[in-house]
């Protein structure tokens, strides 16, 4: 086992030519914030992109940030935030979530394509991806997309890239569309609505013409944990609402909106952004203790009958709702979801519901027993080995990442 | 002109055969075989090319598209998707030795779900119906390019289409979340659906804009927003291109991403006030239009804001709209531009490069010097936000040469693109057009890796080749690894 740091593209492709040609493997990480996300790579040798980092262009005009997949997420956002822009899809960090300390990078946020609560409204990582250069399996250095925001040259393989988590081709430059940040944001709540209502709630929110950014609900056991205390401290279930821009525009907007949903607390900016911080990362506001956790992606209508499906059977699971109900943190007590970590019942719950279910935090030994990712069935499966051989015919990169043999 | 591959001498003598097969599994009017009738398909909305296909096939539901596919991968026949046909980039351009496989009775909307702000329909369904659809509901399809009252969505997702507000609500990629396809082989595959996020691989990602090559859509699910409460324009002169973009540039630079900013130059203002007297502003050297949708609160007070920067950086004029009928009025030239320059010009080629928007000065000087080479002149529109670049070349296809001479003038504007930074299109695909450009901004290992994608769906290059791709993919060639056991290159793995 050898822990390769190479400092340029180049070193990159001439580690991975040589892996290939002597049929060993290699796991990918940068910060390594997210290795525990997914299968357990089992590889020969670690491939560290952590010296693979900095801002190489970023012009605000253009809305262009390109940047090397080691930049820490934190850099990226405060050059960002110096020019008033921002990522918009809010990526969160979750070392809270892996219990680690390893620093989130750029490259992670693609590979792994997570998004936080303004996905819902502005779209994920893959969205906003628009070219990238990268290694593949075969130690080749090639290039995708482009550095403009508006392209259709090509296959769009940025959009495949985002979230195969390093299975496909080694990142080693990543442009991406940045967007202003609103000038102001305020958050509404609403207490003690029953799931089911939430959900229609938030589906109604979405809905008018108000550009709701952030739409999440919490049952009561979940507000209580939240650091804000106006969203504690009612001791009940809390659905909030955001909107952001302009001050005159979120004025009128959070008028509009209490006038449909009714009059409830507001947070302001500082507190709005710590709320939807806590949101995005999750962990806070869920159970301590011996737990597995799922991250459901239902239909978002069918959010709560999933979630009350699974209730019924695992009467010890905890739930928290983002993205309008198209996001459930699913979080269950370890003993009571037994050696499969529920995922018979988690995923019976999610077949009449749409979407998929990702076991996201459980020990690596159970996560290397059962399908971390949603299975597919026969000829999307089949499609998808083909895919990867592809790019990585010799099975070099992250080998058992996202399944067995993938 | 650009070369489409010889065609199989073998498949053209087993023609009858063929047509004969394919009556059997799509039977009554389905099959199109009299040259007649089949003229109507030999070209799409890039009329420079066109060529007679064997047959046209259109079926009416999945499982025939799964039979037609299986028969023709059997018999390796090619296939070329088709939509509407309103391609600019000969995305549905016929081959002599194959199908056209059109989608045109896929045209139902299968459902409207409200809750979860999306719509299931078939590809034949045209982009502005499905706004016309869900607007009952307030809500609308964002992508609108300026072919949406015929184009489909079928063609939207095989192209990516864009339109003016992509800067703000994105491509057709970031607004359809599911789809139906069949492959070569014959098997129906679903990706994404109401859901967010792909949960695994993102094919879905790249079925988008993959131009035909991947797989046949039969069926789409997209997003719909709920409609903007309202929206005012700005009509705003500029002495110069360069004043023009770079209060674009200030705009966006200040936090501001309107739904729509549109630069036109001298000569499209003219033939636009020509042809439907919008009352654009003749004096100036550059026209500026710039959209803000949202609540009247937030729309007043961003056109407030665009006014001023517009006056910082030497505007000659600036006017807001008033009513609807005005801002619908400001559009209008805008609109109407393609066919304004159709007045003045006996043809006119349409290109589609984007550019770093603040290379938009040195561009267009750029051009002019190409004009006076070419001996052609150029109409400028472009959607000002994201750099995308519609220059109109003027000529006249019944002078000798004149076309060769538009397209040659067209292909240095795309490579210009290239080398300030851009890409080769940003909307209209590559098609036939832009395929032997592809190297301009790709390397051989570049394409030789989106190769080996379209291998992972269709290994025998039977679905629309010679579209995108300079040269026809052999896939066992690009499967092979280069690896020569016993000897290793390298002895020993490096370390750094």
């Amino acid at each position: 086992m050898t822990d390769f740091r190479p400092s340029d593209e180049k070193q990159i492709a001439e580690i991975v030519a040589a892996a290939a040609a002597q049929k060993q493997s290699l796991e990918i990480v940068a910060g390594g914030s997210k290795r525990g996300y997914g299968r357990p790579v089992k590889a020969d040798h670690l491939l560290d992109l952590s010296r693979i980092a900095g801002i190489v262009n970023y012009e605000a005009a253009e809305l262009i940030l390109t940047a090397r997949p080691g930049t820490s997420l934190a850099a990226v956002k405060a050059e960002l935030a110096a020019k008033g822009q921002m990522l918009a899809f809010e990526p969160p960090g979750w070392q809270s979530l892996f219990e680690t300390n390893a620093e989130p990078t750029l490259g992670g946020v693609l590979a792994c394509n997570i998004g936080g609560p303004r996905r819902a409204r502005a779209g994920a990582p893959r969205d906003f991806f628009l070219g990238f250069s990268a290694v593949n399996g075969r130690g080749e250095i090639w290039k995708g997309g482009g550095k403009v925001v508006k392209n259709v040259t090509g296959f769009d393989v940025s959009k495949l890239l985002a979230g195969s988590f390093g299975t496909l081709s080694v990142l080693t430059e990543i442009t991406l569309k940045v967007m202003p940040r609103p000038e102001s944001q305020c958050t509404i709540l609403l207490p003690a609505l029953a799931d089911e209502i939430a959900v229609a709630t938030m589906a109604k929110a979405l809905n008018t013409p108000f550009e709701v950014s952030g739409v999440a609900h919490l049952p009561a056991e979940a507000a209580r944990r939240s650091s804000v205390a106006a969203v504690a401290q009612g001791r009940c279930a809390v659905t909030a609402l955001r909107i952001e821009g302009p001050a005159p525009s979120v004025a009128f907007r959070a008028e509009a909106l209490e006038e449909l949903f009714g009059r409830g607390e507001r947070l302001d900016n500082a507190a709005s952004t710590q709320f939807w911080e806590e949101v995005g990362e999750a962990r806070s506001l869920l159970p301590d203790g011996a737990r597995v956790m799922w991250r459901l992606c239902p239909t978002p209508s069918r959010a709560a009958v999933a979630a009350s499906a699974i209730k019924a059977r695992l009467p010890a699971a905890e739930t928290l709702f983002d993205w309008g109900g198209g996001l459930v943190w699913l979080s269950l007590d370890a003993a009571e979801a037994g050696a499969d970590a529920g995922a018979a019942i988690v995923r019976g719950a999610m077949k009449s519901c749409g979407g998929h279910a990702t076991l996201i935090v459980a020990p690596a030994a159970t996560r290397e027993r059962i399908a971390v990712f949603e299975p597919a069935p026969g000829p999307l499966a089949a499609l998808k080995a083909r895919v990867k051989a592809g790019f990585d015919p010799l099975g070099v990169f992250n080998p058992g990442r996202m399944q067995e043999g993938l | 002109m650009i070369r489409m591959p010889e065609p199989d001498s073998g498949l053209l003598a087993r023609r009858e055969e063929i047509v004969a097969a394919l009556a059997r599994i799509v039977p009554g009017e389905g099959v199109i075989a009299s040259e007649r009738e089949r003229r109507a398909f030999e070209c799409d909305a890039l009329t420079a090319y066109h060529q007679l296909p064997m047959a046209v096939v259109l079926p009416d539901n999945t499982q025939q598209i799964v039979e037609i596919l299986r028969y023709c991968k059997a018999n390796r026949i090619k296939v070329v998707p088709r939509g509407a046909g309103t391609s600019l980039s000969g995305g549905s351009l016929p081959l002599a030795d194959g199908i056209i496989l059109g989608l045109g009775k896929f045209n139902r909307i299968l459902e409207i779900d409200v809750a979860n702000r999306c719509a299931v329909v078939q590809p034949g369904v045209t982009n502005l119906g499905i706004t016309h659809a869900v607007q009952a509901h307030g809500l609308y399809y964002a992508p609108d390019p300026s072919s949406q009252i015929a184009c489909s969505i079928g063609g939207n997702v095989a192209e990516n289409a864009g339109g003016v507000h992509c800067l703000k609500y994105g491509l057709t990629t970031n607004n359809v979340i599911g789809v139906e396809f069949v492959t070569m082989d014959g098997e129906i595959i679903r990706l994404g659906g109401k859901h967010f996020d792909a949960g695994d691989y993102d094919l879905l990602g790249v079925m988008v804009g993959s131009e035909g090559l991947l797989g046949v859509v039969t069926e789409v699910t997209v997003r719909v927003l709920p409609s903007p409460p309202g929206a005012r324009a700005l009509l705003i002169g500029f002495p110069s291109i360069e004043g023009a973009g770079d209060c674009v540039a200030s705009v966006i630079g200040s936090g501001i991403i309107p739904g729509g900013m549109e630069i036109m130059d001298k000569l499209a203002i003219e033939a636009a006030e020509a042809f439907v007297h919008a009352n654009y502003p003749l004096d100036a050297a550059a026209l500026l239009i710039v959209e803000l949708d949202g609540c009247a609160a937030e729309v007043d007070h961003l056109i407030a804001a665009v006014e001023s920067i517009a006056m910082e950086h030497g505007a000659t004029s600036c006017r807001a709209s008033r009513s609807e009928e005005e801002r619908l009025l400001f559009w209008a030239g805008r609109k109407a531009a393609f066919p304004a320059v159709g007045r003045i010009s006996p043809d006119y080629y349409c290109m589609d490069g984007t550019i770093p928007r603040k290379e938009i000065g040195r561009v267009l000087s750029r051009l002019k010097e190409m004009e006076r080479r070419y001996g052609l002149r150029c109409a400028n529109v472009f959607h000002a936000g994201d750099g995308n670049l519609h220059p109109l070349i003027l000529y006249d296809a019944n002078k000798p040469g004149e076309l060769q001479r538009a397209e040659d003038f067209g292909a240095d504007i795309l490579r210009l693109c290239v080398e300030v930074g851009g890409v080769l299109t940003g909307e209209h695909g590559v098609g036939v057009e832009k395929r032997d450009l592809m190297e301009a901004m790709f390397n051989e290992t570049d394409l030789d890796q989106q190769q080996r994608l379209k291998c992972a769906f269709d290994d025998e290059s039977l679905l629309n080749p010679g579209k995108v791709f300079p040269q026809l993919c052999r896939c066992a060639e690009l499967g092979r690894m280069h690896v020569r056991a016993g000897q290793l290159r390298f002895p020993d793995l490096p370390r750094f």
